[in-house]
């Protein structure tokens, strides 16, 4: 290669780019890199090498000892220490114990795990194979979204290829190992990725969660002990056991080890799948590899944990992101979902879309969830019409609280929450809307009014023609120094949808 | 799968298969990538590394590679040098085939430190 043809292709690799120099891939190693319809290729990186690593030479306390030193938390949001889990359902003993993958992924925005599904589905096989040898279950279920056909059609062949391999099946690597693993799709309810309603739902029964204890660890899918873990979380495992817990907790914070997947959206230049080492500061994510918010906008807040997590506000811009951080400052890690707002979004609409989600999400079996849920968005709502009191502000916190300490599940459980957090930090935004009728952001449609500045406007009526409801007709006033009368908007009529604004050549209409 | 030393031959085979390769072309189909129109592009590739040139060049799908707005994205690997293209059309991948991929000439403008 020459050098003029060096320096023509400078940048030309997505290696040269911020948004990948400062990603550590280890869940996502493979994604974009080997042919997920080839279990050669994953093979050929290391792949099943944990789990012969696992048969030939570790006992099982072995394999979880090595995962309670890496100090692996699930990365499905709670962040429960994954060893752990798989000791307590180590020591339950039983004849028949069951590994399940959550690969139920449904909050609103997030692909983490749709992406290693289909971009690595080996390694999750593999993991799970590795759990069934710590536990000693025979079985695995991957519970996966149907809405995902292609990670479905992948997991298939994924496992037909790792059956014929006999990397699944009886005996495995001659260690008198046995462990299979079949499919369940789910349907798309969202409360199906709680762990006691998935279990359900592989059970075959509608999705519906039930009181805890007695733990999965203890008593699971079908009464037996059963571990269930997050799609990440299992595609760290047979990185974990190739390189040690050592290196693992290498990376990350004290409390919260080795890295994150995000998938990053909203007011953010570059969208996309990112894998961070934990304790990576939100600005770093936001400005440097996420390249900023567009059009020069102010960053107001970052959304994470999606419907159950919060909103982190530009006071705590500079927060590492891990676990206990998130939590601190009102928000969660969830899995993964990390969307950025600008200062045209309203934190009370934000508030709102992810309570209709819920409000619609909500499986129904408990009451705080069903109808408290419910209620709060008619508060909700009542405030971006307008017609909000301060009473109902404090009200609505009540019923929060009140919410989060009395719901079955997760869900209800979690479901407040982005209330509540952005009560606490926009809590301004929330009184705007009350006291002045007004939405700062100007998003909420029933607090808006269009206005056309008579002086300003040159008459040209290209507002009128755009107007789809026919509201903007034209006075007696020129303006000095214009030929043409100017117009006005008859805001009894206007559906205040922003034709006429966004078709102004000169900047004579306003909403506020 | 009865040994590692099993396990270590399928490595080491394709491994050496992946070494014989000069150029391995990598089209991003996950369901991001065919959403935004990956299969077009995949066919061209695909169709148009036939007879001798699939014994250098090796056409594959694989996974998302997070870059979600730039998407359909074809790589091409050669050794360790990675060239990302972007944004990529059945039109695009047409030039990428005929200038990079037979010729060894990077098409510039059609890579991510050109979009960027």
């Amino acid at each position: 290669m020459t050098c003029s043809n060096d320096k023509m292709v400078a940048g030309a690799s997505l290696n040269e780019t911020e948004f990948f120099k400062k990603q550590t891939r280890v869940a996502l190693r493979n994604c974009g890199v080997i042919d997920p319809c080839n279990i050669n290729e994953y093979i050929a990186r290391d792949g099943y090498a944990a789990l012969g690593k696992v048969l030939t030479e570790m006992s099982s306390e072995d394999v979880i000892q090595t995962l309670l030193d890496s100090g692996l938390r699930g990365r499905g949001g709670a962040g429960f220490p994954t060893g752990l889990k798989w000791k307590f359902a180590a020591a339950n003993a039983d004849d028949q114990k069951y590994v399940c993958c959550n690969a139920d992924e449904g909050d609103p925005g997030a692909f983490m795990d749709r992406s290693v599904l289909e971009g690595d589905p080996h390694v999750v096989l593999e993991a799970m194979a590795i759990a069934g040898y710590a536990i000693g279950a025979t079985q695995g279920y991957i519970y996966v979204r149907a809405e995902y056909p292609v990670a479905v059609e992948r997991l298939q062949l994924a496992i037909k290829q790792a059956r014929e391999y006999g990397l699944l099946g009886k005996n495995i690597f001659e260690s008198g190992f046995d462990f299979d693993i079949d499919l369940r799709l789910g349907a798309g309810a969202f409360v199906c990725g709680e762990e006691t309603a998935l279990m359900t739902s592989i059970e075959g029964k509608r999705g519906e969660p039930h009181p805890r204890p007695p733990f999965p660890a203890k008593s699971g899918l079908f009464k037996k002990p059963t571990i269930l873990n997050n799609v990440e979380t299992w595609a760290n495992i047979p990185q974990i056991i190739l390189n040690g817990a050592d290196w693992f907790a290498g990376m990350g914070t004290e409390k919260s080890k080795g890295t994150k997947v995000f998938a990053l959206g909203g007011k953010i230049k570059n969208t996309g799948l990112v894998e961070i080492p934990m304790g990576t500061p939100l600005r770093e994510v936001v400005e440097e590899i996420g390249g900023g918010i567009p059009g020069g906008k102010k960053f107001k807040a970052a959304q994470t944990g999606g419907p159950s997590g919060g909103c982190i506000p530009a006071q705590h811009f500079d927060v590492a992101i891990d676990y206990d951080n998130l939590i601190a400052i009102g928000s969660m890690m969830g899995s993964g979902g990390l969307i950025v707002m600008d200062e045209d979004n309203c934190m009370v609409d934000i508030a709102k879309f992810f309570l209709e989600f819920t409000v619609d999400e909500s499986c129904g079996k408990c009451t705080p969830c069903r109808v408290g849920t419910r209620r709060l968005l008619e508060m909700l709502d009542k405030i971006t019409k307008g017609q909000g009191t301060m009473q109902d502000l404090e009200e609505m916190k009540e019923l929060c609280l009140y919410i989060k300490a009395n719901s079955l599940c997760g869900l209800g459980q979690t479901a407040p929450n982005p209330v509540l957090s952005t009560l606490n930090y926009f809590y301004d935004e929330y009184v705007a809307h009350v006291k002045d009728k007004r939405c700062p952001a100007g998003v909420c449609k029933d607090l808006l009014s269009f206005t056309i500045d008579k002086d300003k406007c040159i008459g040209c009526g290209l507002c009128a023609r755009n107007c789809p409801v026919n509201c903007i007709s034209q006075t007696d006033y020129v303006a000095p120094g214009h030929k043409l009368a100017s117009y006005v908007i008859d805001s009894s009529k206007c559906i205040k949808c922003g034709a006429c604004m966004a078709n102004c050549k000169v900047g004579a209409i306003s909403k506020k | 799968m009865k040994s590692l030393a099993e396990l270590q031959a399928i490595k080491d085979k394709t491994n050496q298969e992946l070494g014989t390769v000069e150029k391995r072309v990598l089209v991003g189909m996950a369901t991001c990538g065919i959403a935004a129109g990956a299969s077009p592009v995949y066919d061209v590739l695909a169709n148009g590394v036939q007879g001798d040139l699939a014994k250098t060049v090796s056409v594959k799908q694989t996974g998302c590679v997070g870059i979600c707005q730039y998407e359909p994205v074809v790589e091409i690997y050669e050794g360790d040098k990675r060239t990302t293209y972007v944004k990529m059309t059945a039109e695009k991948a047409q030039k990428v085939l005929e200038d990079h991929i037979k010729n060894g000439k990077v098409v510039y403008e059609y890579t991510i430190g050109a979009n960027n």
